[in-house]
């Protein structure tokens, strides 16, 4: 069938890509874009290792047509750093030892920085409901929810 | 996923010529493409409705109008809905995850499919999926199914929470159609089993979910939505109730109470609405009300357990309902 022509901005800047109607944007931005931060832990809408936030609102991307994107704004993983500094949120996972494999940390860091900039400064129960989406079958999960809890408090100057 | 042909349609009746063409609608996609991927689904043309100006949330007087394309997150987290029927917040953000209450609809959330595990799986036989090639859980693994509004063909339960809270509200819903309008109450959408469960809601050929009314009343904000289920977040609801209490002077002037995880539908519970008028707000009232739950109820292997947590957690709701602030 025809491929679909979308215009899109992934991360601030205008990108453009074909795509099949039954590719997702998680394959888009995988196999289209090289954009391989976000990962298919399920492709069900499960495990949350795919987040992205699409248009400012957190979204499993393996759950979405990839033409769905046309028009609209994209930020993954890869736009978090700026340049060679990390976002607090990923220093502080490093500091923290919030990661093993790996797998989960893309997702969680990209739905951390949308509960953050929603709500600055969440308790311990809002981080982990909030993030309940977000699997980690490593880590179990102490170490994120206290990373998640020491950025929030750096972000704020506390 | 296999492939198929998509367009976004940019106008109502764009979507319902599509649709009666032989498309499927696509709102936010987190059964459809979930399902489409599994290839349980394979339709072969989908009409992309997301453009559609059907986001629109108001009040109406007491009432609430909640277009069909409102998200969860936003019905649960819009004012209006907090004010007067914060029940209906309460189900929504007991359901899924932020990420896809982010894009699930209220319009596809009460047509999401079930989550019978054998639903899925293309070599076990499945009534709803395929009809007439069996019912795996009839004596396979059905320790989540249903014990009210079963047949012999099928016990998978609807898995929608808000619907739940929309059922015991008397909410209505508004769909448009080739053959125009309707309106009609949320609880007729859904079909029980009986011999042909692959057919589970009302809807004619390419008839489109426009909007759902909930009446205003009595009883906002004495309603709760109590979901058990086997952890505390994320997770389908193995029993639930929405629970509404209008009462004066500690006695029940109206009660409304509509079950999920128990019924092939969500299941209102009207002998125990009946048996709790005029009665005292209090647990012994509660229990005997709650024990008419079971009138009709019957339990495979796995789900007898059902019997006893489903007037459990009516009685809890009712609780809960009760001693809202
Ligand atoms: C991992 C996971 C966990 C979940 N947990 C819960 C939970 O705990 N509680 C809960 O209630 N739900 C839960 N859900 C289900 C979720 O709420 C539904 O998938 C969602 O609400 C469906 O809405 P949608 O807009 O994505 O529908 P879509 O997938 O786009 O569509 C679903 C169906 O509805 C039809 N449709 C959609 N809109 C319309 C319309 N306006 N008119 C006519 N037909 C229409 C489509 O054709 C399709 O058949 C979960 C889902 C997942 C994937
Ligand atoms: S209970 Fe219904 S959905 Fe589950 S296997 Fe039987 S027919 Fe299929
Ligand atoms: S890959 Fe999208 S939720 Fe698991
Ligand atoms: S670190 Fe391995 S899944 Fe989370």
């Amino acid at each position: 069938m025809a491929k679909h022509h979308v215009t899109t901005t992934v991360n601030g800047d205008p990108v453009e890509y074909l795509c099949e109607s039954e590719q997702t944007l998680l394959d888009c931005l995988r196999d289209e874009l090289d954009l391989v931060g976000a990962k298919e832990g399920c492709s069900s809408g499960d495990c949350g290792a795919c987040s992205v936030l699409l248009d400012g609102r957190l979204v499993c991307s393996c759950l979405v047509l990839g033409v769905e994107a046309e028009g609209r704004s994209v930020e993954t993983i890869e736009g978090m750093a700026q340049g060679d500094e990390l976002h607090p949120l990923q220093r502080k996972f490093l500091e923290h030892a919030a990661l093993q494999c790996g797998i989960c940390t893309p997702g969680i860091l990209v739905a951390a920085k949308a509960l953050l900039a929603k709500n600055p400064d969440p308790t311990e129960t809002q981080v982990r409901y909030w993030l309940a989406g977000n699997l980690c079958r490593c880590t179990g999960y102490d170490k994120i929810v206290r990373a998640v809890m020491d950025a929030a408090a750096e972000m704020r100057g506390a | 996923m296999i492939p198929f042909s998509l367009q976004k349609a940019s106008s109502v009746g764009d979507a319902i010529a599509a649709a009666r063409a032989g498309a499927r609608y696509i709102a936010g996609g987190t059964t459809l493409v979930d399902l489409m991927r599994e290839e349980v689904e394979q339709p072969d043309r989908l009409v992309d409705i997301n453009a559609l100006p059907l986001k629109r949330l108001q009040a109406d007087g007491d009432d609430l109008v909640i277009g069909a394309l409102v998200t969860m997150s936003a019905c649960a987290a819009h004012p209006d809905v907090k004010r007067l029927q914060p029940v209906i917040s309460e189900a929504l953000l007991e359901g899924a995850s932020p990420q896809l209450r982010n894009l699930a609809t209220m319009g596809g959330n009460l047509l999401q499919r079930t989550r019978c595990p054998y639903f899925r799986m293309l070599d076990a036989g499945c009534n709803k999926r395929t009809p007439d090639s069996g019912c795996s859980a009839m004596d396979g693994y059905n320790g989540n199914h249903a014990v009210l509004g079963t047949s012999s063909h099928c016990l998978a339960t609807h898995a929608s929470d808000v619907a739940v809270a929309l059922v015991a509200l008397d909410a209505t819903m508004q769909v448009l159609g080739p053959n125009g309008e309707r309106t009609f109450p949320v609880e007729d959408l859904f079909r029980l089993p009986g011999t042909t469960p692959h057919l589970e809601h009302t809807l004619q050929p390419g008839e489109l979910i426009t909007a759902i009314r909930v009446p205003g009343g009595r009883y906002a904000p004495r309603a709760r939505y109590l979901k058990v289920r086997d952890r505390s977040s994320y997770e389908f609801a193995v029993v639930s109730a929405a629970a509404l209490l209008d009462l004066e002077n500690g006695v029940i002037r109206e009660a409304r109470i509509a079950c999920g995880g128990v019924g092939t539908k969500p299941w209102r519970m009207r002998a125990c609405e009946q048996a709790l008028a005029g009665r005292p707000a209090d647990r012994s009232s509660f229990e005997l009300a709650a024990r008419l739950s079971l009138a009709g109820a019957q339990a495979r292997s796995g789900n007898k357990f059902k019997m006893e947590l489903m007037p459990a957690t009516i009685v809890r709701a009712l609780e809960l309902a009760r001693d809202v602030p």
